[in-house]
């Protein structure tokens, strides 16, 4: 379980290094959308 | 005589100096500043009486060989109605000069916007959505026809490693940011028709924004997953004879309950497999072309492809737009079928089978679920330890 346990946060923490790590090579995904845009009607 | 003489010549004299057709001697004005239009100099001259030669605009009627070409700015349109230009506009056959940067920014009008959307919150939303919930009703009415399904005989208390540490890692980063993502996406694709009405706008509005967020950063979570588990267990999945004989006693789960040989994968889990790595990597595949929108156009290029060989007729030249249409619709579809393999996987994994879960649960199996399920995996290994080896 403490594989499993791990395998999750290594799975958060990718997500969270991803944004700066990726805009270091200017590959920012961030940049071609809008996280306001949503719509709600 | 002498005075008449001088009087006719001084008359003369006066007449030609202000006859008004001197002023035909006078240099034409310099238009240039107006553009061949009239000058200060015309209007002073005609309020001055004096003959203005307003050829400069008599003659000036245009002519039609002069008109810019239809590809320059501002270029005349010819004999194309209004109607015309914006079907053209629509289709997005015109080339139009735009101050607006970026991707797509020459596509004035999408046409294929409205098919998209319906088709998204229609037909994808009811038929993956009644797809997973007939997954579910089926693995119910399966785990109350058939039971769980236990250990022929009871464990036999001693246990095998079925699965090392970073296996078991690489299954669950997989498995982990699956789960992640198909939750998110669910909320993405159904959460307007489905949890506004519970939630609320402003609720729902949070919700939204973080499934955004964790769906768009942990894709590379599942996708290191995939590699791992690719790399790990592709040279145990490749198809063989056993897996066509597995298949054919229904895996021991469905009809006499014998249990068919079985290396370290029955034919049930290379299914599995390959479903995850193909569908899975499709998925990737229109996922990133979704995450960098415009930036990985792909179906264009894929539907010339199937064309060439099935000798379809898949349109070939699609707007960016369509792109990421074509994108989120194969995305959403590949999606749901993998949902539907996983819940099944999940279920046999956890509640429908008797000592499974230890495999990635600790990585250690009961002996006898082992024997039952890989006999031919078992024996490897115990022959390998025979010699020293390990699994």
């Amino acid at each position: 379980m403490k594989v499993m346990i791990s395998a999750f946060v290594a799975a958060l923490v990718i997500a969270f290094a991803a944004p700066p790590v990726l805009n270091q090579f200017g590959w920012s995904s961030a940049e071609q959308t809008s996280t306001e845009s949503v719509r709600l009607d | 005589m002498n005075k008449k003489l001088l009087g006719v010549v001084g008359l003369l004299l006066a007449t030609l100096m202000l006859n008004p057709v001197w002023a035909q001697d006078i240099p034409e004005p310099e238009r240039s500043a107006t553009g061949g239009a009239q000058t200060l100099e015309d209007i002073l001259r005609r309020q001055k009486q004096l003959e203005v030669d307003d050829s400069f605009r008599s003659q000036n009627l245009g002519n039609p060989e002069n008109a810019p070409p239809i590809s320059a700015p501002l270029g005349t349109r010819g004999g194309v109605s209004d109607s015309e230009n914006w079907r053209a506009i629509r289709y997005n056959e015109i080339d139009p000069s735009t101050q607006v940067r970026g991707p797509a920014a020459d596509v004035l009008i999408q046409d294929g916007g409205m098919p998209w959307y319906k088709l998204r919150e229609g037909p994808v939303i009811t038929y993956g959505g009644g797809a997973l919930l007939a997954i579910i009703a089926l693995l119910v009415v399966f785990y109350f026809v058939r039971g769980r399904i236990m250990i022929d005989g009871g464990p036999a208390g001693t246990t095998i490693e079925r699965f090392k540490a970073i296996e078991r890692f690489g299954h669950w980063l997989l498995a982990g940011s699956f789960i992640a993502l198909g939750l998110t996406g669910l909320i993405t694709l159904m959460g307007r028709s489905f949890l506004i009405p519970v939630l609320g706008p402003d609720a729902f509005a949070t919700l939204a924004a973080g499934s955004k967020w964790l769906h768009n950063n942990v894709a590379w979570a599942f996708m290191l997953g995939l590699v791992m588990t690719f790399v790990m267990w592709v040279s145990h999945n490749i198809p063989n004879k056993l897996d066509w004989q597995w298949l054919k006693a229904g895996g021991g789960i469905i009809g006499s309950g014998h249990h068919p040989s079985a290396k370290k994968f029955n034919a049930g889990q290379k299914i599995v497999f390959w479903t995850v790595m193909i569908l899975g990597f499709s998925v990737s595949l229109s996922g990133l072309s979704l995450l960098f929108p415009f930036q990985m156009p792909m179906f264009a290029d894929t539907f010339g492809v199937i064309n060439s060989i099935l000798g379809t007729s898949f349109p070939t030249d699609l707007a960016p737009h369509e792109e990421m249409q074509y994108a989120n619709i194969w995305h959403s579809i590949v999606a749901f079928i993998m949902m539907m393999a996983i819940i099944a996987h999940i279920y046999i994994g956890s509640v429908g089978m008797e000592g499974a879960f230890d495999a990635m649960g600790n990585g250690q199996v009961d002996l006898e679920w082992a024997r039952q399920h890989h006999d031919l995996w078992v024996a490897e290994v115990e022959a390998k330890q025979g010699k020293g080896g390990s699994s």
